[in-house]
């Protein structure tokens, strides 16, 4: 497998992050990240989706030249990392594993801070700037406050206030809304939607299913430091099948007549049974069902989600730690 | 925003932007601004002491250098670099480099910093100058205070010299601004010394005590008369040559050799510490 081949994406897309086969052994032997082929196209919103220690931030600090990797290549906006960071990383905003400033520093003497060692930035803006971004995440009252005083909430906001100091062509997100409470992740993601809609290409890992369904466009599915599916989200959701679900008193004889229809994958949680639905018309399974006398109290098919996706592809539940 | 006329690169080769964030950086921060009171403290109360107890005993049975002190101030200057110049600067150096690169490790900063993006070695680079900056103003600040205290109880008179001849007050002057700066020589070459531990560990405390385990490895090593071979080679055995400075006339051996034997450790230590720095995994 040549690099190349494996960096290009489906069609030959421009890709805004590309790797391949990007690796990251640590002493003793283990590898965090292994053959791993990213292709995030312009304009998308992908999310980067693994349970804990599948290797998302190490996988985001090899793309920013914080690690460097064992093996492979990998690119942001077409710049070889990490030989061009001084060169592209302006163009990245970027948040790594969660937010880091001095605790004795207001939120706003944190980012003049960042802007100082960014050479390319005009320091006669600055202070708008920093203005600019602390009221874009809802930060501005809390300027003068110092970084130890912050919520949980407002340190995640004032590292993407960081990310956003710039006019920026890539956001990196490393789990941007771990740890928010509901509101705090509703606004975040409010923020990350309206990011993509101004024309940001934006790569967001998580670690929850439920986020990279409701705002990401693409989806890249790590798995013991392997992707092991990525693409659009609605073309992904495609591949795995759709779920039957019936309700009923006699769970054993439903299960029975599935099994006789053909249908897959059928299991019996308590009063529930569930069932791969295949080609199979949901129609003329209820209406066999009633036929062999079988007292059906709920019957529904439910589409494919990303976790049934990801259990088709390794044969374990999300929740693997 | 106007994105266009921020999106063209300005790259201003030569910013100054972050040294000056830097020195702000160091210079407001509390525990550095204490530890600055405690160093310009040192004289003002070597002074105090030695104005209370001298006075019962000016005479010729006092240590030659509180002898030396009746009629000069600017001995209590030199007084307060004899007393700190093997622990307190030091130290001081050494929390000033932990606080640079390991302090930024440990706070997670490091990597905000390094996206930016900011060159790994430009990034080193400032920080040694800002460490360097410090020293020179903490060496000064001490010298200030006393020559100030020292003036103020004890006059400025002549200087009695520790060759026993005496030179005037303003020769004097001459001569501690000359320890001040060799002074500042041998603490910025030993700041060195201080980055490179702060290279390899993102634990500030670490990174401190090892700097300090080294000023003390060496001190031992200059005390063993089976070792003396090595004393040439040691870095904290020229740390209190300076005194060479204030003889008549002035003995620049010592002091010559001290100044190039700090060079080869500064150019060897800072050389180990970028290549540290510039190849390590940031996984803090």
């Amino acid at each position: 497998m040549s690099p190349h081949e494996t960096a290009r994406g489906p069609g030959h897309d421009p890709l805004a992050v590309r790797t391949a086969g990007l690796a990251k052994q640590y002493a003793g032997g283990r590898f965090a990240v292994r053959d791993l082929d990213l292709g995030v196209p312009y304009g998308a919103v992908y999310g980067f989706l693994g349970p804990n220690g599948a290797g998302k931030t190490t996988s985001i600090r090899m793309l920013l030249g914080l690690i460097e990797p064992t093996e492979g290549h990998c690119e942001l906006l077409g710049v070889e990392m990490p030989r061009g960071a001084l060169r592209v990383l302006p163009r990245v905003g970027t948040m790594v594993e969660g937010p880091a400033f001095h605790p004795h520093l207001s939120g706003r003497d944190n980012l003049r801070r960042l802007d100082c060692a960014d050479r390319t930035a005009d320091p006669r803006t600055t202070t708008r700037r920093i203005a600019d971004a602390l009221d874009r995440v809802g930060l501005g009252s809390a300027a003068r406050a110092r970084f130890g005083t912050y919520s949980l909430g407002m340190k995640q906001r004032l590292a993407i206030a960081a990310a956003l100091l710039r006019p920026r062509d890539l956001l990196i997100l490393d789990e941007p809304t771990n740890g928010l409470d509901p509101q705090g992740t509703r606004q975040v993601r409010e923020l990350i939607a309206e990011l993509a809609g101004e024309g940001m290409t934006i790569l967001l890992s998580t670690h929850l299913l439920s986020e990279v369904e409701q705002i990401c466009s693409h989806v890249g599915i790590l798995y013991r430091g392997s992707i092991v599916a990525q693409g659009k989200m609605d073309e992904l959701c495609s591949t795995a099948a759709a779920r039957l679900r019936v309700e009923t008193d006699d769970p054993s004889a439903v299960a029975a007549e599935l099994v006789r229809l053909g249908l897959g994958d059928v299991a019996v949680d308590g009063e529930t049974v569930h069932a791969d639905i295949g080609e199979s018309e949901p129609a003329k399974i209820n209406a066999s069902l009633v036929h062999q006398g079988i007292g059906v109290r709920g019957f529904g098919v439910r589409a494919p989600t990303l976790e049934d996706v990801f259990i088709s592809l390794t044969g374990e539940g999300f929740d693997v730690g | 925003m106007s994105a266009d006329t921020l999106r063209a690169p300005v790259a201003d080769r030569l910013s100054l932007r972050l040294l000056r964030g830097e020195l702000r950086f160091i210079a407001t921060r509390r525990r550095n601004q204490i530890a600055l009171a405690v160093l310009c403290g040192v004289p003002v109360v070597l002074a105090l002491v030695l104005k209370l107890s001298g006075a019962a005993e000016h005479t010729a049975s006092a240590p030659p250098m509180v002898a030396m002190m009746f009629g000069n101030g600017m001995l209590v200057v030199l007084a307060a670099f004899s007393v700190e110049s093997l622990i307190f600067l030091p130290l001081a150096v050494a929390v000033l480099s932990a606080d640079a690169v390991s302090g930024e490790a440990a706070a997670g900063t490091l990597r905000y910093l390094l996206t930016v993006p900011i060159g790994r070695t430009r990034l080193l680079c400032v920080k040694f100058a800002a460490n360097a900056i410090a020293v020179v103003a903490a060496v000064a600040a001490v010298a200030l205070c006393g020559a100030i205290a020292g003036i103020a109880a004890f006059g400025a008179g002549d200087l009695v010299t520790l060759s026993g001849s005496t030179i005037p007050f303003g020769d004097s002057l001459g001569r501690v601004a000359l320890v001040c700066l060799y002074v500042m020589a041998m603490m910025i070459a030993f700041s060195t010394v201080t980055l490179f531990a702060a290279t390899c560990t993102d634990h500030p405390a670490t990174a401190i005590v090892g700097s300090l385990l080294y000023v003390l490895c060496d001190q031992l090593l200059v005390s063993v008369p089976e070792l003396d071979w090595l004393d040439p080679y040691l870095l904290t055995g020229y740390w209190r040559d300076w005194g060479d400075l204030v003889r008549e006339p002035v003995q620049t051996g010592n002091l010559t050799i001290g100044l190039v034997v700090a060079g080869v450790y500064a150019a060897v230590f800072a050389s180990a510490a970028w290549a540290r720095f510039t190849t390590r995994d940031i996984t803090c």
